[in-house]
């Protein structure tokens, strides 16, 4: 076993890929499963908000577009569901955790999509803070999580560009768009800065998962990259970041912005966001409408595996 | 109007309001698998219903796009099967309804391949695998609902009876498509659905559904009450911009 170690933190050290059957410590396998998890369920429940939209979308194009969306989510889910099984628990099991609250799910999804300029703010600031956080899992330490990522990467690049796409629209549309493109921005910006996690300063989990390869940059310092990228990107759509503080900094060449509201971030977590209580009711009861079809699909092959074994 | 206008839009708002329907299970299926899985289908019959909806404004030749005719017609102007309008009771209501209407339009689609119609042709040609799949799946699920459990047999017959009395609509004949040199007579498809719907019900363990009573009027703009909600939920957006484009 200790030959096991060993050979753990010197592939950690080599920046090698752990694989399922190898040896690893506990603290290891329990924070990857609770990661993972925490990343399934967000992609699940992240069906919902925009989910939200697929009935009113403004054009047919928009509307597959969408539909396709929500559909790749539910298909990152099934792979990162997988990712975690390859760690010794079971989707049910994960399913049951999110469901009676005991693992968490990102808190941007507790916000409301209260317009269809909310689509393309999702793909454009939600997908974007995604991608950056995930971009440096594509390396993360242990290969079907690494390996996961990269496919989920490439799709979510591409939601990016979609959501940015139905910005660019709208800002380039009547005045009623413009101002709802506007909107979006002033209600979806600090939500998505928040998506880093706490600063530095406040975040229990980051010093033992950087050293063990899971995490490869610092919460402050990826949305320091987030906002580099973003707000040039506001400028192309002509729409106003809703931060007096936000100014480039020439000799850093990073732009300077202001602390988010933590405290919002922190109750929004304890569950006193707009749609935690809705996001969970609306996941449990399609589980639990859902439970009868599950019983007759197992009931089903129980009997089909039991006509084969007596024929 | 123009025959083959109508004709078109028929099997355009049949899928773009089945689409509409499906679309509704995302993030709401019994199981991940089904989330994706419907939402494959639902992307289908939009994709179908965009390539119709265009094709039917060119017919028509007054400049309206697939979205005008989507977004700016009203209830009384579609002229979709009342069975793709339905609310999806449950999933085995769900899988009821995609059993009939999927095994109708592949019938459908497979005649239509050879009409002298290019465009018709050619949406038939790709729509064809397509439903072949729908009926795949949907046969799928009502053999493990039907033979399952006790629960989910109860609940797939009352979705293959409740949903029945609204299928001799999909087969009746009309002026128009016997008019039509490139319509297809859906009452020419009714038996090969018959015999291809009863073995599934069969194997299912179902009693075949009996009906005293078939709806009819959605070629004709006659709908049940559910489709000025679904319309108000799919148009609204839209029609509180109207000069503005996504």
């Amino acid at each position: 076993m200790l030959a096991g170690m060993d050979s753990f933190q010197a592939t950690i050290d080599a920046d090698g890929r752990i694989e399922p059957r190898d040896a690893m410590p506990e603290g290891y396998r329990k924070t990857l499963i609770r990661q993972i998890a925490q990343h399934a369920h967000s992609e699940i429940i992240g069906m919902q908000p925009e989910g939200n939209w697929i009935s009113r979308a403004p054009s047919l194009r928009r509307k597959a577009i969408l539909m396709a969306k929500v559909q790749d989510e539910a298909g990152h889910g099934l792979y990162l569901y997988a990712a975690a099984e390859t760690l010794g628990v079971d989707r049910a099991d994960l399913l049951d955790l999110l469901h009676s609250g005991r693992q968490k799910y990102s808190s941007i999804f507790n916000y409301p999509t209260l317009t269809w300029a909310d689509i393309g703010a999702i793909g454009w600031l939600v997908d974007g803070a995604a991608i950056v956080n995930q971009v440096p899992l594509c390396r993360c330490s242990y290969g079907p999580y690494a390996r996961a990522m990269v496919r989920v990467c490439k799709e979510e690049s591409f939601h990016q560009r979609q959501g940015f796409e139905i910005l660019h629209t709208l800002c380039n549309g009547t005045e009623a768009q413009k101002a709802m493109a506007q909107d979006a921005l002033d209600r979806w910006w600090w939500p998505s800065l928040m998506m880093f996690g706490p600063p530095d300063s406040a975040s229990t989990h980051s010093e033992q998962s950087m050293a063990w390869g899971i995490k490869r940059h610092s919460n402050d310092e990826l949305r320091q990259r987030f906002v580099d990228m973003t707000v040039p990107q506001a400028d192309v759509l002509g729409l106003r970041v809703p931060d007096d503080g936000l100014a480039y900094d020439e000799e850093t060449g990073h732009y300077r912005f202001s602390e988010p509201d933590y405290t919002e971030l922190y109750e929004v977590v304890k569950g006193n966001g707009p749609c935690n209580q809705q996001r969970l009711a609306h996941r449990v009861k399609a589980h639990e409408d859902g439970a009868w079809v599950r019983e007759a699909a197992a009931a089903y092959a129980a009997k089909r595996v039991a006509r084969e074994g007596a024929a | 109007m123009n025959d083959l206008f109508v004709y078109t839009l028929r099997l355009g708002d049949d899928a773009l309001i089945a689409a509409q329907r499906t679309a509704e299970w995302i993030a709401a299926a019994p199981q991940l698998e089904e989330d994706v899985a419907l939402g494959n289908i639902g992307l289908d019959q939009l994709g179908q219903a965009r390539s119709l909806l265009q094709y039917a404004g060119q017919v028509e030749g007054e400049g309206r796009s697939e979205d005008d005719l989507a977004y700016f017609r009203d209830e009384r102007d579609f002229l979709n099967l009342q069975l793709c309008e339905l609310p999806n009771d449950d999933f085995a209501h769900a899988m009821a309804r995609l059993l009939y209407f999927a095994a109708y339009q592949q019938l459908l689609y497979e005649e239509l391949l050879s009409c002298a119609d290019e465009t018709l042709s050619g949406v038939a040609g790709k729509a064809v695998k397509e439903v072949a799949y729908h009926v795949d799946h949907a046969t799928q699920w009502v053999l493990r609902l039907g033979d399952g459990t006790e629960e989910s047999h109860r609940r797939m017959q009352a979705g293959l009876d409740a949903l029945w009395p609204y299928t001799a609509e999909m087969f009746e004949s009309d002026d128009l498509v016997r008019r039509l040199p490139v319509a297809v007579d859906p009452s020419t498809l009714h038996d090969e659905w018959d015999r291809r719907v009863l073995a599934v019900v069969d194997e299912s363990t179902c009693t075949r559904p009996e009906a005293s009573y078939q709806h009819s009027g959605g070629r004709t703009g006659r709908h049940t009450e559910h489709l000025g909600y679904l319309l108000a939920e799919l148009q609204h957006v839209a029609r509180s911009h109207p000069e503005a484009t996504w």
